[in-house]
C-alpha cells in the first residue's frame, strides 16, 4: 500500500520540552547507564557544567507532543519497522533548558523489499532550538512500512 | 562508569572503544524503556498485539539497543563532546538476547574550528547477527 506523499513538507505545531532531571535519570536507568553526568550534580557542573541528558534523550520529545508536533502519513504499525535515526548536536543540551521542537516530513519513497512487497520510507527531521533561541540539535528519524508483516 | 579524559592527539585510527554489553534482555526492560521514552507501540510490551502482527512475542525497541549502544560513544569521549550519532537498524532483539557493543576510531580530522574523530559502532545478539551499526563524530580537547 502506498503511503500518501502529499505529506511531504508537513509541519507538525512546535513542541515545548522541558529538559528534566528526574527524566534524565529514569532514561539513564533504561539504557542501563551508571554515568555520574547523569545522576551526580557535583560531577556533572564539573565535567559539563550541569547535567546533561543521553545522546538518544530527545526521542522523548514524545512525551511533550499532544497528538499535534508529529506530522504522520498514515501507516500500519503492524508493518511498522523503525529504519534508521540520526542525532547531531550544535550546542550541549543541559538539566533546566527548555527546547521547542520542530518536526517536519522531509521525504517520502517507495522500493520494493527483499521479500516481496513494497516498501514505503518515511523520513522525518526535528530541528531543536534552546530558550535562547540558539539551534541545539536535529534529529532524523525514518520509518519503514514493509509491505507484508515484519520477518528477520 | 565516567568516561575517562582523553585527548584527540592520543587518539588512534582504528583504535578500539570499550566494549559495553547487556545480558539476557527482559520483558520489562522494554516495559521501563517504554515509560523512560514514551515508545508505547503495543507491538513492544502487548504479547497479544505482537502476535496478531505475525511475532512469537514482543521484541526491544530500536532505540533501547540504540541507547545501549551510545554508552560506547559516550564511555569513549564523554557525552558533551558528541557532534553525531547515526544507527541503522537490522536485526530485532528479543527477551533473552544479549545486546553486545563494539566500536573504533576511523577518522581523525579538524573541522568548525574542533579537532574531530569519527567512528563506527556495531551491537550485534549472542549469535553474532547484527542489531545496529552505527556511526559517530565527536570533538576532543587539543594538548596545547
Amino acid at each position: 500500500m502506498a503511503v500518501d506523499r502529499s505529506y511531504i513538507g508537513k509541519t507538525g505545531e512546535p513542541i515545548t520540552m522541558h529538559i528534566e532531571r528526574g527524566k534524565i535519570r529514569e532514561f539513564a536507568r533504561a539504557i542501563k547507564d551508571d554515568d555520574p553526568l547523569y545522576f551526580d550534580d557535583a560531577y556533572a557542573t564539573r565535567e559539563a557544567g550541569a547535567i546533561m541528558p543521553p545522546i538518544t534523550f530527545l526521542q522523548t520529545m514524545t512525551h511533550w507532543d499532544d497528538g499535534r508536533g508529529r506530522p504522520r502519513p498514515p501507516i500500519d504499525l503492524k508493518r511498522a519497522l523503525h529504519g534508521e535515526q540520526e542525532f547531531e548536536f550544535f550546542k550541549p543540551i543541559v538539566v533546566g533548558d527548555v527546547l521547542t521542537a520542530v518536526s517536519r516530513v522531509a521525504d517520502i519513497y517507495e522500493k520494493a523489499g527483499r521479500r516481496g512487497g513494497t516498501m514505503a520510507f518515511v523520513v522525518t527531521e526535528t530541528e531543536f532550538t534552546n530558550q535562547r533561541g540558539e539551534k541545539v540539535a536535529r534529529a532524523r528519524h525514518i520509518t519503514i512500512e514493509t509491505g507484508q508483516v515484519v520477518k528477520d | 562508569m565516567p568516561p575517562t579524559k582523553r585527548y584527540w592527539d592520543d587518539v588512534v585510527e582504528g583504535e578500539a572503544l570499550p566494549e559495553v554489553s547487556v545480558k539476557e534482555l527482559t520483558r520489562t526492560d522494554f516495559v521501563r524503556y517504554a515509560g523512560a521514552s514514551g515508545d508505547f507501540n503495543p507491538i513492544h510490551h502487548d504479547q497479544t498485539f505482537a502476535e496478531a502482527s505475525g511475532n512469537p512475542t514482543v521484541f526491544a525497541m530500536g532505540m533501547l539497543n540504540a541507547g545501549i549502544l551510545s554508552r560506547v560513544v559516550t564511555g569513549f569521549v564523554g557525552r558533551k563532546n558528541v557532534r553525531g550519532y547515526k544507527v541503522r537498524f537490522a536485526t530485532r532483539a528479543w527477551p533473552g538476547d544479549d545486546v553486545i557493543c563494539t566500536g573504533r576510531v576511523t577518522r581523525k580530522f579538524q573541522a568548525a574550528g574542533e579537532h574531530r574523530i569519527e567512528g563506527e559502532v556495531l551491537a550485534v545478539n549472542q549469535k553474532g547477527e547484527t542489531l545496529i551499526s552505527g556511526n559517530f563524530v565527536a570533538a576532543l580537547p587539543a594538548r596545547a
